[in-house]
């Protein structure tokens, strides 16, 4: 099993009243809401947390893009990553990812991963989502329907940046260069290890599939409801015919862990409350632009996490453990209920939502601790006869530079 | 390389048109009178639309639906304003129509713009109906990308009666179809309307040479009737029809009044002078 600490990187200072009197967390926030000197501290705090899940154990360190969102303070993954990179040692730089078609020319996320990956010494997990609606339509200006094409338009270029040796013309669609040739190059050969988060787009499984690349559903609902999504993915593995290593699927829960399940509920459920009630306050407008999903995906079910279907603000602390959208309590009980997602949904990859809502930083390090002497021991072993599946993960330079403070004088 | 083939039911006609990039379904109405080219706006155009009856009184109409629209399958290698305009020519010039107004409301007023700037000598009459395609910072066109259909329906019309029942988004039976829908119309329009409604339609339309009436709703708050001076001030040639008390949907509120505008068009030389 490999564990990513994830964090959202949410803005911790929402107010109580913030879902009666602002219309959105996202796309037209208040920005008036936000405040630079509390912001120096919240970054801080951030970084220290996924500079400390690296000392726990952790295998990964995630961070992602957003947009004009309270939630989702990381406009640049890739600045968060670089900070990382130095202050790390172990663990992967698991950015997921940049979005590619906001990226012009999309070489530059070529450029920066590979910069990411010489830094960190082949540490780097390259993830290319699609990006929300949000982000991409209501925030970047992307045409929705033309969103798709460009995406993958860019990811041929990227994927040829890093594995062709010599300058190449491109012509594309939306992107036109007569000598692509890109310097650096990443460490990890031909490229490093490709994750596509996805947030239901049924097309996603196929093109992860074509590629050897893992499908990590990020999701807000947890395993339970997530269940039907991820066996759509695992039949699609299977009708291709490829193998099934759980490793070609990943998944985003939230997890909080305490001496007991009471204790859980008492340190955790203000800021799970938080972030279900405050966080996710997107309104039906801004959930998906008309075109951003295809027909075929519609067709199928699949509605936005944030469509008046997927609420959770109503939803009690037990309704929220029982329906899996949280894993909290005892490291037995989160053993026990962790063992049970990757079961069921055969996942070999875990985004592990640490930190939430405005949860401090001690509360979450006591989680953090917790759950790498007492959770992720029981459960490395899952998946024994793939593990030496390297396609998905990172294999980094066994001699690598220890960064280290100059003194002058 | 275009070619048009017809059904006819007892009240109305449905042509499927094929040109080189896309086919489209055709709507007409009438029989008799000058040929009209009618392009549908952002919401789309139903068979039994009142303003292509009362059209189809004084005039052949062809209204083609864009890919998306109706049965007009989506097109994907229709990307950009040009795309669509050189779309929208072909469709023309498939059609069995002779010297034909060129008729447009919302969206398709921007493309009748559009394809009268891009083929001046082809297309001298045009009717503009609250047409799409500049912008005026000071007076913003709403994000029809970004609003509920009440509220859609609500900046549309200033008459309830005219907009018709609206679907109920609670039921699970009508959200999918309705989203559906929206991904292949919306979808479409976005193509040309995303995120800002400009595709540099401000640096051609002088190349127009159609004489060119402008028909607004006085109310209309989605696409300001201050756009209509914006119009007249780049067209060379135009008269404004302003239509008090109705909004953006003047052809369901008031269709007799905008058919009276276009027919003052009837008269006027179709030949390039």
């Amino acid at each position: 099993m490999k564990f990513t600490w994830f964090n959202l990187m949410p803005w911790p200072h929402l107010p109580d009243d913030f879902r009666e009197e602002h219309r959105s967390v996202w796309v037209d926030i208040d920005s008036r809401l936000y405040d630079p000197v509390r912001g120096h501290h919240v970054y801080n705090d951030y970084l220290d947390l996924l500079e400390f899940a690296d000392e726990v154990g952790f295998d990964g360190v995630g961070v992602n893009e957003h947009h004009q969102n309270g939630y989702g303070l990381m406009p640049s993954p890739n600045i968060m990553a670089a900070s990382l990179a130095r202050r790390t040692k172990n663990a992967a730089l698991v950015v997921l990812g940049n979005s590619l078609a906001l990226y012009n020319p999309p070489i530059r996320v070529a450029e920066e991963f590979a910069m990411l990956d010489v830094i960190s010494g082949g540490r780097l997990v390259a993830g290319f989502p699609v990006g929300s609606s949000m982000d991409t339509n209501y925030c970047y200006g992307q045409i929705p329907a033309l969103l798709r094409e460009k995406y993958h338009e860019a990811h041929d270029l990227i994927i040829r940046a890093w594995t062709e040796p010599d300058p190449f013309a491109f012509n594309g669609e939306y992107t036109k260069l007569r000598y692509v040739n890109i310097w650096p190059r990443p460490v990890q050969q031909p490229h490093p290890p490709v994750h596509i988060p996805g947030g239901g787009s049924i097309e996603t499984f196929d093109f992860c599939i074509d590629h050897t690349y893992s499908y990590s559903y990020l999701s807000f609902s947890g395993y339970r409801r997530g269940r039907t999504l991820m066996d759509g993915y695992w039949n699609a593995v299977n009708t291709r015919g490829v193998d099934d290593s759980p490793y070609r699927a990943g998944f985003a829960q939230t997890i909080c862990v305490a001496d007991t399940d009471a204790e859980a509920e008492r340190l955790y459920a203000k800021h799970v409350d938080y972030f279900y009630n405050r966080c996710l306050h997107v309104p039906p407008i801004f959930a998906d632009a008309p075109g951003y999903r295809t027909v075929k995906t519609l067709g199928a079910g699949v509605l936005s996490q944030y469509s008046s279907e997927n609420r959770f603000d109503q939803l009690s602390w037990g309704e929220l453990i029982e329906g899996g959208h949280v894993i909290a309590g005892s490291p037995d009980t989160v053993r026990d209920r962790m063992e049970e997602l990757i079961k069921s949904l055969r996942v070999g990859n875990i985004y592990c939502l640490m930190h939430i809502g405005d949860m401090p930083k001690e509360l979450c390090m006591n989680s953090t601790q917790l759950f790498a002497d007492k959770v992720m021991p029981g459960l490395r072993d899952m998946w024994p006869e793939y593990s030496g599946d390297t396609r998905f993960w990172p294999v980094p330079m066994t001699e690598r530079a220890t960064p280290r403070a100059m003194t002058a004088g | 390389m275009t070619s048009a083939t017809a059904s006819t039911t007892a009240t109305t006609a449905t042509t499927l048109v094929h040109t080189r990039t896309a086919d489209l379904e055709v709507l007409t109405a009438g029989t008799t009178g000058p040929d009209i080219v009618f392009l549908h706006g952002v919401l789309g155009l139903e068979p039994d639309s009142i303003f292509l009856g009362a059209l189809g009184e004084r005039a052949r109409v062809f209204a083609p639906l864009l890919p998306g629209f109706g049965s007009s399958p989506d097109a994907p290698t229709i990307r950009t304003m040009l795309d669509v305009t050189l779309l929208l020519l072909d469709v023309v010039e498939a059609l069995p129509v002779s010297n034909p107004i060129i008729v447009g409301h919302c969206m398709g007023g921007m493309i009748a713009a559009e394809m009268a700037a891009l083929a001046p000598n082809e297309i001298r009459r045009l009717a503009l109906i609250a047409p799409l395609g500049l912008w005026l910072d000071d007076h913003q066109i709403l994000d029809v990308f970004a609003m509920t259909p009440r509220e859609i329906a609500d900046a549309w019309y200033t008459n309830g009666d005219a907009r018709g029942a609206l679907p109920d988004l609670d039921d699970p039976r009508h959200l999918e179809s309705v989203l559906i829908r929206n991904a292949r119309q919306l979808g479409m329009a976005g193509k040309l309307l995303f995120p800002i409604p400009d595709r540099g339609l401000s640096s051609r339309l002088a190349r127009a040479k159609a004489d060119t009436v402008l028909i607004w709703g006085a109310e209309d708050r989605y696409v300001p009737p201050v756009y209509a001076t914006a119009f007249a001030g780049l067209l060379r040639t135009s008269t404004t029809v302003i239509v008090p008390d109705t909004g953006h949907m003047v052809i369901d509120e008031h269709p007799q009044v905008v058919v009276d505008a276009i027919a003052g068009l009837f008269s006027k030389t179709a030949a390039p002078q």
